[in-house]
């Protein structure tokens, strides 16, 4: 046998596996940031861009400090921030509660299914005078329409997670009689959760979008207010420092839940 | 307690998979019941807990579960059925906590169902952590938790190689010799089978009937790999069931 190993004809067999399994390499996603705004920062000097088109990177960030030294960026963020907290915590309790009924029971199931089809496409800024006129001008309006926004998509992702729960499961709670409630609480929420969470990503994220529409209309003040006024200035730097503390808190959000989903979800293989 | 099924028959829609089952199991014994695959066995187990209606007939439970039964018809699913987020005694946990038995009560028997299945060392490992046997000896520990008056097993081995089939075998017949328990073992292996029952009830191919009820003498424990005599039975049961199964199998392609 050792001498047909030997033998011209002899190729090692090709390796054909491997790939599918994206890991997680933190640096690389900041080094994507770095390399795009070190790029736009050296168009934008070498007159390749000019300032017309994007703002200098360096001026922008000249900008948020001053915005900063100024004590205006707390005025603007903690308002901003508060909004965000209690619509967004509204509408994903409201959605995770609708969307564990509509898993569990056939009546809720059929009826709101469509309901909730209807709403998901209305484009919920559109809504805001609607909301203004129900709850007035001040807080309540933008929390409204923060939290119905973020309804909507959690409600979708609840059900589906709520589907996806191993009816086994399910079925050995009921062996051992436990009570409905339990089987609820211990088996088909946890069960749930992954779904839950990703899709929290989601409508915390569609969140941030409607905290700008919402402060449009009767806000003062607000990173969403802030980057209406620079935008009708035409005032590019202070509209890209809005924008980008803006992503930011896109970030932050994700990394919450990531972190929330390697505390709650470790048990998964 | 012991359990008595009456003229049972059950349909799924226009398909009848279970017809006149009459059947006792008595307390302290273990039922096998074998049969070609799709004849109704699961569907049987699930029927005696009351995880399903039969369409006619009727399970009976008769006399009183034993003192301190907190769910007298437990399962062991083929599937392991466990949480996985919760850890082995946090599985266990989960079906005493809707009874109300205080933390030292529930701590106590927690302690005791691992100390006989062997899992003292395991209680804060979860799920992923544990081989497909151990994940079984959890379920089992945890079926053991409610002190129940029957303990239905659908396939607890199949999932399992072969060796460690082996070794979870010893281990129910050693739970069995220090404290017999009612159970009813639904298998497509034989030679659990023969291993661990009492008697074994062969089911026709679908609709399944009760085709022969074969018992075994010899004790549990004594009964050994290559026993002439259990070698015998298997071979008897193998006979029975040889062309139900084929023929169950080549109505599957048919189908």
């Amino acid at each position: 046998m050792r001498e047909e190993t030997a033998d011209s004809s002899a190729r090692t067999v090709p390796f054909r596996g491997g790939g599918f399994s994206p890991k997680a390499r933190r640096w690389i996603g900041g080094a994507v940031f770095i390399v795009l705004i070190a790029g736009i920062e050296l168009a934008t000097r070498s007159g390749l861009i000019t300032s017309l088109t994007l703002p200098r990177p360096s001026d922008v960030f000249s900008t948020f400090v001053a915005l900063w030294e100024s004590g205006l960026l707390w005025k603007h963020l903690l308002p901003s921030l508060s909004r965000l907290a209690v619509g967004a915590a509204m509408g994903a309790l409201a959605g995770i509660g609708v969307g564990i009924l509509i898993g569990l029971f056939t009546l809720v199931r059929a009826g709101l299914v469509p309901l909730v089809a209807a709403i998901f496409p209305i484009p919920k800024i559109a809504l805001l005078p609607l909301f203004v006129i129900w709850f007035g001008i001040d807080e309540a309006s933008k929390y409204a329409l923060i939290a119905f926004g973020t309804f909507t998509p959690t409600v979708v992702a609840t059900y589906g997670a709520v589907d996806n729960v191993d009816r086994s499961l399910i079925r050995m709670g009921q062996s051992f009689s436990l009570s409905w409630f339990s089987i609820v609480r211990k088996i088909v929420l946890p069960g749930a959760m992954p779904g839950i969470l990703s899709g929290l990503r989601v409508s915390l994220a569609i969140a941030i979008i409607l905290l700008v529409a919402a402060e449009m209309l009767g806000a003062e003040y607000g990173i969403g207010a802030y980057i209406l006024e620079a935008g009708s200035l035409y005032d590019l730097e202070r509209l890209f420092v809005g924008v980008a503390i803006l992503s930011i808190l896109g970030v932050l959000v994700s990394t919450l839940i990531g972190i929330l989903e390697r505390r709650l979800l470790n048990w998964r293989v | 307690m012991h359990l008595q099924l009456r003229n049972i028959a059950h349909n799924y829609d226009d398909m009848t998979v279970l017809q006149n089952i009459d059947l006792d199991i008595p307390a302290g014994k273990i039922v096998c019941v074998v049969g070609p695959s799709g004849c109704g066995k699961s569907t049987l187990l699930r029927l005696i807990g009351g995880l399903e209606m039969p369409s006619a007939g009727q399970v009976l439970q008769v006399g009183d579960p034993p003192e301190g039964c907190l769910n007298p018809l437990t399962y062991v699913f083929q599937d392991f059925a466990l949480l996985p987020w919760r850890t082995v005694e946090a599985n266990i946990s989960l079906v005493l906590e809707d009874h109300n038995l205080g933390s030292e009560r529930k701590e106590a028997i927690i302690a005791d169902v691992l100390s006989r299945t062997k899992l003292s060392d395991f209680r804060k490992a979860l799920p992923k952590q544990l081989s497909g046997g151990m994940k079984q000896r959890v379920a089992i520990a945890r079926a053991l938790a409610v002190n129940p008056a029957v303990l239905l097993l659908d396939e607890p081995l199949s999932a399992l190689d072969s060796q460690t089939r082996e070794l979870l075998m010893d281990d129910l017949v050693s739970l069995w010799s220090r404290e017999p328990f009612t159970a009813v073992y639904v298998t497509h292996n034989l030679h659990e089978a023969v291993r661990l029952g009492h008697f074994i009830v062969v089911l026709s191919r679908r609709p399944g009937r009760i085709q022969e009820i074969v018992s075994i003498d010899t004790p549990l424990n004594t009964r050994e790999l290559g026993d002439t005599e259990l070698e015998t039975q298997q071979q008897h049961l193998w006979t029975l069931m040889r062309d139900e199964a084929r023929a169950a199998d080549e109505e599957l392609i048919g189908a």
